[in-house]
């Protein structure tokens, strides 16, 4: 017995060494942490359980029978984040790259039928070279376990992938089957194929930095939901993030008690729309003058900045926020801000948060490269994930919604709950001087009748009293109210049932 | 009395005047222009008439406009505030034939004090004090020469129909007189439209020291104290303060006399401002005087216990003054600071935009804000940007001194630059603080202009606590999350560190209700504040004293605002500031071959073109903003590569107008 215990404390010294003192260090000089201590700063202090510490690979090719460390390469088990649980694994690049090992693979997917069995949240802190080669189709066999698993978990269990270090090749899959991808800043990147095989294919020059990087992620792609200053900033954030997120699909989301008063107005939200239909304002500043206590955890702000998404909360409960941002691009839709926001209301709607929807939307973004991008199926994404979601929909227009945008953006005829408007909404299919000089087309020359009848146009339609005579809207309220109508209507949804009928799943225009 | 006055003009000014003309029980009338619709003073008054397009010379200087304002509201009087068309004979004309009074002196009086020539003969004849000189028009260098010896050296030549500093020069010898005649009359030929140039003497170390002067229509006529108003940037007052730490009861005495003495020669009747020039042996000269009410009046109120404005008013509806000049009392001492919408770390440069956060300070008897603006309103590009104008008053200088410094404290605002941590780090200079002033001494004080290392906090362990209170109350409201696993929920835990400056704190914080114990080098610190989550100023105290503070929280650290200085604090655990210290610093990014619009504005010229060589010093575009046009120079040599911005963009700060290859 007591050889055992001398045995188990010497393998357990190994593994929590990983690949020793040396790579630690230069870890470290890359300015990244090592696989646990990014796991204690991420997880509450003292909560971590390991499992499988003792898992050690199976290759006994190229050498790999005398390269066998405790662990293999990732550091897997449960901890709590503010005492609610969460699965972990984290990659431990002193150990063989990180690489991607048969046991490896084992391991991450036990804690993920785990987090599955238990209905908890699973968090992945990446940093792998890639597959282990010596191993060949084992380790291959291993990413796809993960991937299939990654699939059946989508929907049941918050998955969210931390990259913090390399991740290229088929490691990429799982990530991107996550609901969030968080990167760190010059520290990690993400590619299918590296610079390397992008020279020797399609001779074009590139850093890995400029493929892959955080940066590139976050506001070129869209690959990345949010990108970091660094592993200790990246932890404390992604702590920050799990409040906002229900354990599974079958709980309600976490209630936290806030102090901010329901009934607190804005007097300021009243001027917040210029008097000039086209001048621009930061939707922002709406939303953080909303939520609870100016806490707004915005995803993907650098990319697709012409829609605005994240999580808040309206007294205490999670809400997701969906805005136009006027501030770019007029805040119209297009190709990258529908997928943006297209599926982060199907997270939304798979995890029970209510969306809350600010429209000024002037349509959606005319051209060739709209349109040979096809816009008219990614901007179905959005009307798709609106009018399939049956969680509570509260929805403000502040200005415009025009046209088809109007629909799209959780219009009462996709099943929103509550559609409120300020008395500066406009609803009409488009705006007066367009409409004008389409019925009026033969008038084009004259100009004084072109423009005194967008005055009548403007007068008749730019307002919201037309949609709400037909019920479209459900009250026009002050701008300045506009948190208290949020917080009632929420409230008062807070035991909304709704079902779509039963299918195998829907076939969403992807 | 009148039955309804019209204000013509616009910001705090109008709003003060409108405060005192609802409690007389007056009707008031607002004047805008289109780029005011939604301003403050418009909001105020009882009735509002537009009378233009933005710019102010066909809105606010619109005199046609101002009288048909008047016509169709019925408003038998106008009170001009100050600037625009304060000092305008033409309007005080035009308004008396119309049969409309002008709240103000007679259209004689402006013309006579608003040149400074004949306003120099003027007082002379009076009896006052002038600066040695020669108040007659010079025709050559050489006529300069000649009188700036009879005067001595050091003199000052100065445009006649000048002012903001413009057309003046100073000069030590007879070759900078010669060739200063020269630029000074060119630039006030440029400037004015009006060439004449006098000389005086230079008066070294001067203060800026000016006596309230009032009159009504039966020859009554008293003066009300000084106040001094030497903390100057550039010719513009910063800080006004009554009285002034310099000047004893005879000096006081003799200047009023002057100044009523001056008043009286133009039959003076109404409120205005002899200004003086006064040396550190408290000589003092006649320098100008202002026909009108001055931004800085409220200092004056404070102390007098009057309010200027009814007074301004009841002399203009005819009625006597009802103080005599024994009856005039200053108790205590009042300073103000003028709050403006400029970044002073980017050498205060105009700032423009929405009103995102506009809390002013709390009034009281101590402290007295005129604002013109409200939260949510938009500071343009058109006019003066001034914010508010905060006053501060007390017993003595040193507790008028503590009221500014608790005002700036308070004061928040975003959205747009503000120059509040450059106020607070005036009332709080050594120098000002010891009354040792002089229209230099900014200058002096800070040559380079102002920097964020002339605000540094002096007390960081009061920011390591407040900072620690404050992450704690975030980690408990974290830790009351529901969902989690019973028996093992989170436990905030006690000990901290707090990261200040390259520096860390170790603390240890106990909750206790409402209130904080923060351990620090076995002191303890009791923090007890009502602050919520997302309030930007946190009120309390800290060991007893009273503590307001602004906070920011971002994604890793607390942004702490404290009498003009600005923190960023970081509170973490021992393990986590451990790792911390592994992370790499990043240098900022390059942005050196970028040429960043250094304000908003509108991108009127632009010198080059992709693949220009340029020079330093080669003017590379111009940006207009507030009617300024500023000139980007380019600071290294290089061949432009990328140009981003076009003719007439409109751009935001640090957006990138073009790019060095």
């Amino acid at each position: 017995m007591q050889e055992i215990v001398r045995q188990l404390e010497e393998k357990r010294r190994a593994a929590q060494l990983g690949g020793g003192p040396r790579r630690i260090d230069a870890q470290h000089a890359k300015g990244k942490l090592t696989a646990r201590e990014r796991l204690e700063l991420l997880l509450d202090p003292g909560s971590f359980e390991e499992w499988d510490m003792f898992v050690e690979h199976r290759c006994v090719d190229f050498g790999m029978a005398e390269q066998s460390i405790p662990g293999d390469g990732v550091v897997t088990g449960y901890g709590t984040v503010n005492g609610r649980v969460v699965f972990v694994f984290s990659q431990d690049f002193t150990v063989l790259g990180g690489s991607l090992s048969e046991a490896h693979a084992e391991k991450i997917c036990k804690i993920m039928k785990q987090a599955l069995k238990v209905g908890a949240p699973l968090i992945g802190l990446n940093d792998s070279g890639g597959a282990r080669i010596q191993e060949g189709v084992a380790s291959l066999g291993g990413y796809a376990d993960v991937f299939q698993l990654n699939v059946l978990a989508s929907g049941v269990i918050p998955q969210i992938s931390m990259i913090m270090g390399p991740c290229a090749g088929g490691a990429v899959y799982s990530p991107a089957i996550t609901d969030f991808i968080f990167m760190v800043k010059d520290s990690s990147y993400m590619y299918v194929t590296g610079p390397d095989v992008v020279k020797t294919v399609t001779h074009e020059s590139v850093t890995h930095e400029e493929l892959g990087g955080a940066i590139t992620h976050s506001t070129k792609s869209g690959v990345a939901d949010r990108a970091f200053e660094n592993d200790v900033e990246a932890l404390m954030m992604l702590r920050r993030f799990i409040n906002y997120l229900p354990a599974n699909n079958r709980v309600p989301p976490p209630f936290r008690p806030s102090p901010d008063s329901a009934d607190r107005e804005e007097p300021s939200l009243d001027t917040v729309v210029p008097e000039n239909p086209n001048k621009p304002y930061d939707v922002r500043e709406l939303i953080l003058k909303v939520v609870d206590d100016t806490d707004f955890f915005e995803i993907q702000p650098e990319n697709a900045k012409n829609i605005v998404v994240g999580f808040a909360r309206m007294e205490g409960h999670p809400v997701g926020i969906v805005a136009n941002q006027p501030l770019v691009l007029a805040g119209c839709l297009d190709i990258k801000s529908s997928i943006k926001a297209a599926r982060f209301v199907r997270f939304c709607d798979c995890f029970q948060i209510p969306i809350v929807t600010f429209v000024d939307v002037p349509g959606f973004m005319p051209g060739t490269a709209q349109e040979l991008g096809g816009i008219i199926k990614h901007g179905a994404k959005l009307l798709y994930a609106y009018a399939e979601a049956t969680v509570p929909k509260v929805t403000v227009i502040t200005r415009k919604a025009y046209g088809g945008a109007y629909d799209v953006m959780a219009s009462k005829h996709l099943r929103g709950d509550v559609n409120l408007a300020w008395p500066t909404a406009e609803i009409a299919v488009m705006g007066p001087k367009g409409a004008v000089e389409v019925i009026f087309r033969k008038e084009l020359d004259d100009s004084a009748r072109i423009a005194e009848l967008t005055e009548e146009y403007r007068r008749k339609f730019a307002n919201p009293f037309i949609a709400g005579k037909r019920g479209y809207i459900d009250d026009v309220i002050a701008p300045r109210q506009t948190r208290q109508r949020i917080c009632r209507s929420l409230a008062m949804l807070r035991g909304k049932e709704l079902t779509n009928p039963w299918r195998k799943h829907g076939n969403i225009p992807l | 009395m009148f039955k309804k006055i019209l204000i013509a003009n616009r910001g705090e000014i109008a709003c003060r005047i409108m405060r005192t003309a609802r409690r007389m029980g007056i009707p008031s009338v607002a004047i805008y222009s289109q780029a005011d619709r939604g301003a403050l003073h418009v909001e105020m008054a009882d009735e509002s008439v537009c009378v233009g397009p933005p710019p102010s010379q066909q809105s606010y200087l619109a005199i046609d406009n101002i009288l048909d304002a008047c016509r169709a509201t019925g408003a038998d009087a106008v009170h001009p505030g100050y600037g625009f068309l304060s000092e305008n004979t033409t309007f005080a004309a035009r308004l008396r034939e119309a049969g409309l009074t002008f709240i103000g002196p007679s259209a004689h009086a402006i013309a006579m004090m608003g040149d400074k020539i004949t306003s120099k003969r003027i007082a002379r004849d009076a009896g006052v004090s002038t600066v040695p000189g020669y108040a007659e028009v010079i025709n050559d260098p050489e006529e300069a020469q000649r009188i700036a010896r009879e005067i001595g050296y050091p003199v000052m030549l100065k445009a006649s129909a000048g002012g903001g500093g413009k057309g003046m020069r100073i000069a030590c010898n007879d070759d900078e007189c010669r060739e200063g005649f020269v630029r000074a009359s060119s630039e006030a030929r440029s400037s004015f439209g009006d060439g004449r140039v006098f000389i005086e003497k230079y008066i070294e170390r001067p203060r800026h020291i000016e006596i309230q002067v009032l009159g009504d229509q039966h020859g009554n006529l008293i003066h009300l104290g000084e106040r001094e108003c030497s903390m100057q940037r550039r010719h513009q007052k910063v800080l006004e303060e009554s009285p002034s730490p310099l000047l004893d009861d005879a000096t006081r005495r003799a200047m009023g006399e002057q100044a009523v003495a001056l008043a009286r020669a133009v039959k003076y009747e109404s409120a205005g401002t002899v200004e003086f020039v006064v040396d550190p042996h408290r000589n003092f000269y006649f320098l100008e005087m202002n026909t009108r009410l001055q931004v800085e009046h409220p200092v004056t109120e404070m102390v007098c216990g009057l309010d200027l404005v009814e007074l301004m008013i009841r002399v203009a509806a005819g009625e006597k003054l009802p103080i005599r000049q024994a009856d005039v009392r200053m108790r205590g001492w009042a300073m103000e600071a003028r709050v403006y919408a400029e970044d002073p770390f980017r050498n205060f440069l105009p700032s423009i935009g929405r009103l995102i956060r506009y809390v002013p300070p709390r009034s009281n008897s101590a402290v007295r804000v005129d604002s013109g603006v409200y939260e949510g309103g938009e500071v343009s590009m058109h006019y003066d940007p001034m914010l508010a104008k905060v006053i501060g008053y007390g017993g003595s200088r040193d507790e008028a001194i503590g009221s500014m410094r608790d005002a700036l404290n308070e004061f928040h605002i975003r959205g747009v630059a503000h120059n509040i941590s450059f106020l607070a780090a005036l009332v709080n200079h050594p120098r000002f603080r010891a009354g040792n002033l002089s229209t230099g001494l900014i200058a002096e004080e800070y040559p380079h202009g102002f920097h964020p290392g002339d605000t540094v906090h002096d007390d960081p362990v009061l920011l390591v606590v407040v900072a620690a209170a404050i992450h704690r109350r975030y980690m408990n409201r974290a830790a009351a999350i529901s969902g989690q696993l019973p028996g093992y929920e989170r436990r905030v835990p006690q000990d901290w560190v707090v990261l200040l400056n390259g520096t860390l704190y170790p603390v240890s914080v106990r909750c206790d209700g409402a209130r904080q114990e923060v351990l620090y080098e076995g002191k303890s610190h009791s923090v007890v504040t009502s602050w919520q989550f997302g309030q930007p100023i946190l009120r309390g105290t800290v060991n007893g004293t009273d503590v307001c503070m602004q906070v920011e929280r971002h994604n890793m650290h607390y942004r702490l605002l404290h009498w003009g200085s600005q923190v960023d604090v970081m509170v973490l655990t021992a393990r986590a500031a451990e790792l911390l210290a592994c992370m790499p610093a990043k240098a900022p990014p390059d942005n050196s071959r970028f040429l960043l619009s250094p304000m908003p504005g509108l991108l009127s010229h632009l010198h080059v073109a992709a693949g220009d060589e340029t020079k330093p010093g080669q003017q590379l575009a111009v940006i207009e903003a507030m009617k300024m046009e500023n000139v980007l120079l380019a600071e290294r040599s290089g061949k432009v590569g990328k140009i981003f911005a076009t003719i007439g963009e409109t751009l935001a700060v640090n957006q990138p107008i073009l790019e060095y290859e």
